[in-house]
C-alpha cells in the first residue's frame, strides 16, 4: 500500500495564537500566515518535524485507519502541503 | 518643482510639490491648521507633474509620482488637482509604512480610548466618523488607524474627510462653510468634498489612544448588532492593512494582539441617527 512521508515544520519556525475557535499561524520561514481550523492544528502538532507516514499519523492522532478517515487525513495533508506547511518527503 | 508644501499629520511629514500652483494653493487653505512637519521627521515626498511637457499647458494632465508610485495609475486633470495630492500622499503612507500596522479604518477617541471603524469603500466609516467629531469625539482619521506593534496603541492621523456624494450634504448641514475645501465634481469616486478636521483633533495628533472596540459598520442595513469571532476579525483586518505582509512577524504579533484584546461588533444602521445611537450604546458598555 503506498503510504507517503510527511513533515511539518520545526516548532519554533511557527508562532501560534488561538482566536476563539481558530489558530492563527505565522510561518516564520516563508513569512506567510494561515488561519486554520480544527483538525489542522492538531495534525500539524502530531506530526512535527520528523516525517511520519500517514499510518503513523492516523496512530499518532488515535484515528482508525478506515475507508473514511485515511482518505480524509490525506487529502487535509494535501492541503497543508499546497499552503506550505507540509512536505512531502 | 515651482510651487511647494511641507505639512505634517501625525506622525508622517510630507513634502508636496507640484508643476502647477493651483493644487498646493488649495492643499494650504485644507491644511491651514495643521503643523510644519518637526525636526527630524522624515518626509514623504509626493510630486505632481505634467503627463508630457504639452500637458502642462494645454488640458493639463497630471502624473504622481514620488517614493512610491503606482504605474499603471491613469493620469488625472488638473480640475481635480486636490484629489490627486491626496491619493499620492495616501500611497506614499500605505506603501512606505514601515514602524505603524496601518489598517484602512477609521478611528474616534473619547478619554484616551479608541473605537476602530473598519470595512469597505461605501461602508460609511468616514462620514460616521466625521459625525462622531461633531457630537464631541476627537477624530483621529478616517483613511488609516496606524498601530503601534510595541504598544498596542492607535496613533491618529487625522487627514481632511475626504466626503462623497451625499455625506457632503449631511456634514454641511451640521458645519460651517469655512471647514470644507473646493467641491470637485465627477472625479473617479463622484462628487468629492474635503472636510477640515475640527482644530482640537488636529491639535491631537500626537496623542495615541487604546482601542477598546473594533466596529464593522454597515450603512444602509436595519438596525442590527453582532458580535464577531477573532478569526473572521483577525482575517478581515489582514485584508484591511495595506502593510500587514512588509512587517512580517511584527505584524502578526500586533494583529492579534490588537483582535485578542478588543471586542468587533458589525453594526447595521439604515441613517446617521442609527449609526450614532450604536457607537455610543457600544461606547456605554465599553468606554
Amino acid at each position: 500500500m503506498d503510504d507517503p512521508r510527511f513533515a511539518a515544520p520545526a516548532p519554533d519556525t511557527l508562532i501560534s495564537v488561538q482566536l476563539d475557535g481558530l489558530v492563527a499561524l505565522y510561518d516564520r520561514a516563508s513569512a506567510m500566515t494561515h488561519v486554520l481550523a480544527e483538525p489542522v492544528p492538531e495534525i500539524l502538532e502530531a506530526l512535527g518535524p520528523s516525517a511520519l507516514t500517514a499510518t503513523q499519523l492516523l496512530a499518532g492522532l488515535d484515528l482508525p485507519d478506515d475507508a473514511d478517515t485515511r482518505p480524509a487525513l490525506l487529502a487535509r495533508l494535501e492541503e497543508l502541503e499546497s499552503s506550505g506547511l507540509v512536505r512531502r518527503v | 518643482m515651482n510651487h511647494s508644501h511641507h505639512v505634517q499629520v501625525g506622525p508622517v511629514g510630507f513634502r508636496i510639490g507640484s508643476a502647477w500652483a493651483e493644487p498646493i494653493r488649495q492643499l494650504k487653505a485644507l491644511y491651514a491648521d495643521y503643523p510644519s512637519p518637526a525636526e527630524g521627521i522624515t518626509e514623504h515626498l509626493v510630486r505632481l507633474e505634467p503627463t508630457s511637457p504639452m500637458r502642462r499647458w494645454v488640458k493639463p494632465s497630471i502624473a504622481i509620482a514620488g517614493g512610491y508610485t503606482l504605474p499603471e495609475a491613469a493620469p488625472l486633470p488638473l480640475s481635480i488637482g486636490l484629489i490627486a495630492a491626496e491619493m499620492a500622499m495616501n500611497l506614499q503612507v500605505a506603501l512606505g509604512e514601515r514602524h505603524y500596522l496601518l489598517l484602512h479604518a477609521a478611528t474616534v477617541a473619547r478619554d484616551g480610548k479608541a473605537i476602530i471603524l473598519t470595512g469597505e469603500s461605501g461602508s460609511g466609516k468616514s462620514t460616521l466618523s466625521a459625525l462622531l467629531m461633531t457630537e464631541g469625539w476627537r477624530f483621529m482619521g478616517d483613511e488609516f488607524a496606524l498601530l503601534d506593534p510595541e504598544t498596542g496603541l492607535l496613533h491618529p492621523f487625522p487627514r481632511p474627510v475626504s466626503l462623497k456624494n451625499q455625506a457632503m450634504a449631511v456634514m454641511g448641514a451640521r458645519l460651517p462653510e469655512s471647514r470644507f475645501g473646493p467641491v470637485m465634481k465627477d472625479t473617479p469616486k463622484g462628487d468629492i468634498r474635503h472636510l477640515i478636521p475640527d482644530v482640537a483633533s488636529i491639535k491631537a495628533m500626537h496623542e495615541p489612544a487604546r482601542p477598546i472596540a473594533i466596529l464593522f459598520p454597515s450603512f444602509g442595513e436595519e438596525m442590527a448588532v453582532r458580535p464577531m469571532g477573532q478569526g473572521e476579525v483577525f482575517v478581515r483586518l489582514t485584508q484591511a492593512s495595506t502593510n500587514y505582509t512588509a512587517l512580517g512577524e511584527r505584524g502578526f504579533h500586533a494583529l492579534a494582539g490588537l483582535v485578542k484584546s478588543t471586542p468587533a461588533i458589525a453594526i447595521d444602521y439604515p441613517d446617521t441617527a442609527g449609526g450614532l445611537s450604536l457607537v455610543e450604546q457600544v461606547w456605554a458598555e465599553r468606554g
